[in-house]
Order: structure tokens, then sequence, then C-alpha cells
């Protein structure tokens, strides 16, 4: 890849004090993709944010905007534009103050004409025409994510940074905003980097999802590769519903191994990391990876505990011996009574390559902050 | 249904009127009575006499002086309060580490604990012929007048007040929302045009909160002017204190105390449109 990416972190390191919310992290950011920063809070995702839009400073490492070495530019001087946490709408201006805020403090200045068209195009760019001499107070928290997107996107950013954006809404807008945001970064063409600690979020919306952890990438990619080659065990537990088994490593060939579980069946598993022989794993299985037959074959033997009919899906708790619940998840076909029944026995099978063998963590290197994205440190 | 709202109009009832009470005797009365006196006549032996004349309101330029003192002095002093205080309160609120705040203000109410009285005093003898004109003198600067001046009343007044315009400013600065400031440094202001548009602004209900109290004061100030002014510099406070005190020209006075509470009022008002409208449709409690 030629292009000069549009973010680019070399071995930035943040500390507050003793406590170190990012450690050493590089990553290249592609220009006019949609990127999801997703981690648990207090992975350093917000700090990061905000050492990109030129908030917080890093005690370490450089930070590039399209190239450029930031540090020491103010974030008045950054050509990238936030949308922040609960908007941070001015209070004391109506919508059209507020959108246009950016554009008068342009240098050279912009005839007021300019002004009022660009920030009229943005009104209507958020679907918001007509709405101009609102005071913010009288807005829905919908129209008041609208406007705080339009007066981030009228400047004309080279990256629009997202801030929890849709944390506030409910869920029914929560889905229409993601849309708009996406049909919106692909009308401009322009980076968003976006910060969430919901993973459905990050995996619906992104063209590339960043997994943090602990204060480092834990992983780089798209959303189809985070879910189905997730880079370590946090990853697998974090994005999506897994069921994580413990075992043994019984027999390694090449990429695959073979895993003791605790109730002595071995399985055949994939794996993504190093692993010895007699070393202690766990096994990630996705629910949708399940497959549920009537006793006979499959690879392990259970109980139906739950059942979840969801219509398109069904979704069963399954109890299997010296193993404990799994969760399964199967597609409903509509005329084939396909549906099992609380305390009937299944068996359980999985396609081969499913299964996904992970070392247990080592403790060190997660200094896990505590929940350091809420507030902002003065 | 009857028998509980009369239940609840009478509690209503009893819990207003002790303060209804107080404020009829203290202060409608009073102001009635001021009122009746300020369209009579001076007795011969001084006092009140009964009468209906506008002549103690004709008769009002002859305290000119007093009045311009106040109407200069009053919102130049609380201009004078207000940009010390400013810089103070913004500082506190903004800049000062969250553990010392509250030190740093009990610092600066705790002198004010001291009886004006006293602290004023304190400057007679700091402005006065053996405090700073003294030590000038050891450096040349001889028969330099400080005390007795209008700029010690200005002075004794920023210092007396400076307080009650910090506080005021201090909590609406306190209550801001830093991120509005980030999010305006995000969109391409700097820190002065953040400061002017978003800062100041969102502060100007504090200000105005804090101005009109210092005015509101200081237009019935009589203390720093005696002591400070030395009888030269005269405030209506000292017109009322003379004429009630000294001349017993009582309707003299009511008119003049009348005068000045519609001035009072005629700022108030002012001020609270002013504060309402910088701060859009938020309501604003002066005091």
């Amino acid at each position: 890849m030629t292009a000069v990416p549009d973010i680019e972190f070399r071995a930035v390191t943040k500390r507050y004090g003793a406590v170190t919310a990012v450690g050493g992290i590089d990553l290249a950011i592609p220009p006019s993709a949609f990127v999801a920063l997703l981690g648990p809070s207090g992975c350093g995702k917000t700090t990061c944010l905000r050492m990109i839009g030129g908030f917080e400073q890093p005690s370490e490492g450089q930070v590039l905007i399209r190239g450029n070495n930031m540090a020491g530019t103010p974030p008045y001087r950054r050509p990238v534009n936030m949308v922040f946490q609960q908007y941070a709408l001015f209070p004391h201006l109506d919508v059209e103050e507020n959108i246009s805020y950016g554009l008068r403090q342009a240098r050279p200045r912009l005839s007021s004409r300019e002004i009022s068209s660009r920030a009229g195009e943005a009104l209507s760019m958020v679907q918001l025409a007509g709405y101009g001499r609102r005071k913010i107070h009288e807005l829905s928290g919908g129209q008041q994510q609208r406007v705080a997107l339009a007066r981030a996107l009228v400047n004309k950013p080279a990256v629009l940074l997202l801030d929890e954006p849709l944390a506030a809404l409910d869920k029914k807008l929560r889905t229409d905003m993601q849309i708009e945001l996406q049909n919106l970064q692909r009308e401009i063409g322009i980076t968003f980097v976006l910060v969430t600690h919901d993973q459905e979020e990050a995996l619906s919306m992104s063209d590339f999802v960043c997994v943090m952890n602990g204060g480092r990438v834990v992983q780089l990619g798209q959303p189809s590769e985070i879910y189905d080659e997730p880079a370590d065990l946090f990853v697998a537990d974090f994005v999506g519903k897994t069921n994580l088994v413990s075992g043994k490593v019984a027999a390694l060939s090449g990429d695959l191994v073979e895993v003791a579980l605790a109730d002595g069946t071995v399985i055949s598993a994939r794996k993504r990391l190093p692993l010895s022989r007699g070393e202690a794993v766990s096994v990630s299985l996705r629910p949708e990876a399940l497959s549920l037959s009537a006793p006979g074959g499959g690879a392990l033997k259970g109980i139906v505990r739950n059942r979840i009919f969801l219509g398109s899906t069904a979704e069963y708790a399954i109890e299997v011996q010296g193993i404990g619940s799994l969760l399964a998840k199967a597609d409903h076909v509509i005329g084939k009574g396909n549906l099992f029944k609380p305390g009937e026995p299944v068996a359980i099978g999985f396609a081969a390559g499913a299964p996904l063998a992970f070392p247990h963590p080592k403790n060190n290197g997660t200094n896990q902050r505590e929940d350091q994205n809420a507030e902002i440190p003065s | 249904m009857r028998g509980s709202l009369f239940r609840k109009n009478l509690v209503t009832a009893l819990l207003l009127a002790p303060a209804a009470a107080w404020l009829v005797v203290f202060l409608v009365l009073p102001f009635v009575a001021i009122a009746i006196f300020s369209v009579g006549e001076r007795a011969p032996e001084g006092g009140y006499q009964a009468a209906l004349t506008l002549a103690q309101y004709a008769n009002l330029p002859a305290r000119a002086t007093a009045f311009w003192n106040t109407m200069v002095l009053a919102p130049v002093g609380a201009l004078g309060c207000l940009l010390v205080a400013y810089p103070v309160a913004y500082y506190l609120a903004l800049r000062a580490p969250q553990r010392w705040r509250l030190i740093l203000l009990a610092l600066i109410v705790i002198p004010f604990w001291t009886s004006l009285l006293m602290r004023t005093y304190a400057w007679m003898y700091i402005l006065g012929g053996r405090g700073i004109p003294a030590l000038l003198a050891y450096v040349g600067i001889e028969d330099l007048r400080l005390i007795n001046t209008p700029g010690a009343v200005l002075l004794g007044i920023v210092y007396g007040y400076l307080p009650l315009m910090i506080l005021p400013i201090y909590v609406s600065l306190e209550r801001l929302d830093r991120r509005l400031l980030e999010a305006s440094a995000d969109l391409g202001a700097t820190p002065l045009s953040t400061f002017l548009g978003v800062t100041l602004r969102l502060s100007l209900p504090g200000v105005m909160t804090g101005f009109s109290l210092v005015m509101i004061l200081l237009l019935g100030e009589y203390l720093i002017p005696t002591l400070l002014g030395g009888g030269k510099v005269f405030f209506i406070g000292n017109a009322l204190v003379d004429l009630f005190l000294q001349s017993r020209n009582w309707p003299f006075g009511s008119a003049i105390a009348i005068t000045l509470v519609l001035v009072s009022v005629v700022v108030l008002i002012v001020a609270n449109r002013i504060s309402t409208r910088l701060s859009g449709a938020r309501r604003v409690d002066l005091i």
C-alpha cells in the first residue's frame, strides 16, 4: 500500500502518573475507511481518540495525521473534527450557529454567504433542513446527534472522530443512525474513526475493527476476520458470543491441535498462537458452529436445559456432562419441526475447523485501568 | 376533597406566614412610612410634619454630588471588582488543582469573617500619612495624597466586595461543561476565541449576578466613603445618615431614599434583562 495512512500511531504510549492507559501502540488507519476502536471500558480506546484530536499528548511516540507529525499541534490546528459523547453542543447557540461555529473560526475568514450556504448544506445532509433556528434544548437526542455530526462534518475534516456517538440513543434510533453513519461515510469518502464498547456496533458499521485491551491493540482486521479468526482468547470472547471450553493439548500437527476436554472427549481445533503439548487451553466454539441432532452421532452429548425461540433462529442452553453449559444457535426452517425441547438429550457436532484453541492468557501485560474513558483526565 | 384542599392551603399559609409577617413589618411598613414622609415637610424642630408636596423631590439637586458620586463610583467600583474577580474565579474553577480548590476558596472568604469596619480602618492607616505615602517619601516622592480621595474609596470598595463578585462567577464557571471548551477547540477556535465565545458567554449569568449584587450594595454604601473618603467623597448613604441623624430633615432624607430604591430597581431590571438575553432562554437567579 503506497497511500499515506490518514492516521498513524508510532509506538504511542500514554501514561497518567503511574498508570499506563496506552502502552506502545503502532497503528496505521488506511484512508477512506470506517474504522472502529473496540474494547472494554478502560482499554485505552478513548485515550487514543483524544490523542488524535489533540486533547491528550502521547507520553512517548508519535501520532501522525496524513503523514504529518502532530506533536505540539493544538486541537484547533488539526484537520480532524470530533463528535463528542453527549454531543457537547453549545447551549447558548441555536442549531445553525452551532453548525457554523467551525466555519466562523476559519482564517482567512469565509464570507457570511458561504458560511450560511455551507451550514444549510450540512443541515440537509443530516436531514434537519428547516431546524436552523431551533434551540439545542428543543431537540430530541437523535436530532442533537445529527447536529453534532453536521457541526463536525461542515468543516470538511480529513478524519471524523466519533466518541461513542450512539451510546445515548435508544435501540431503534441507534440502528437507524448506524445505517446513516455508514451511508454518510461512503458519500463523503473521508475516514471515520469510531470509538465504541459495543461489539455489534463495531462489526456492523465498520470496514476495519481495531480491538483493544489493556492499552494495546490486540487485533486489527475486517469485521468477518475478527469474528472468524480472533487473534486471541480475549478477542474470541469479547467479539460475538462464544462458548469457552477448557482442555489440555493432547497432540499437535501443523495448524491443528488435538484437545482433550475435561470429560475425556478429544476434539480437533485450529490454533492461532503457538501451543505446546500438555498446555492448558481454552477452546472457543461459536454457538452457530454447533449443530444439534438426535442422539447417536456428534462429538458431544448433552441435555437441552433451555430454549429461546427467536423466530429465524433458536438458542439452546445445553448441559454437557463434565464440561458445563454450552450455547447453541440453530437456524429455524419453516415447516420443519426441528426444535428440541428442554430435557431432551441431543448430540452436538461442529464443522471441522470451527473450534479454535487458545492458550490461557498470562497475567502480565494486561494492566487493565479503572474506567478511564468515562472521565476526561484534567 | 374540599377539606384536604383547605388543609393544603392552610399549611402553605402557615409556612409563608413568618416570612410574610417579617417582610410586612420590616420592609413594607417602613417603605410606606418613608413614602409618606417624602411628600411631607420638615417640622420646625426637625423630624416630620404632615403635608402633601413634591418640594423634597424638587430639592434633590441639592444633594447632586452624593448622587453623582454614588452613580459613578458604584458602577466603577463594581467594574473594578469584576476585573479583579474574574481572573481569580477563572483560575479557581478551571485551572486550580481539584484538591486545592476548597482551600483557596476558603482563603478568599476567611478574611471577610473579620468586620468590614476593622479592615477598612486598616486601609485608613495603610493609605494614610504614616502608611504608603511615608514609605514613598523615603524614595523622594513627596506630598502624595491617597486617603480621602475617590481612588481610596474605589480601592476600599473593590477590596470589600471582592468575594461577593468572585463566588457567583466561580459557581457559573464551575458548572461549565468542559467538553464545550474541547468542542470549541476541536472546531478550530483559538484559546482566545474559545474564551470569548464559550467561557465568558456562558459565565455571564454569574457575572451579572455578581455585578448587580455588588452594585446594589454599593448604592447604599456608607462605611467605606466615610472612612476612606473622609467626608470629601460623599455617597447617598452618607447623605441619608446626615439628613436623618444630624440635620433631622426626615422628609428630604425620605425623598432621597425613595429615589435610591427606584434607581436600584431599575438597575436590577436592566441587569436581569441583559443576562437573560445573553444566556439564551435560561432563567437567571439574581441572588
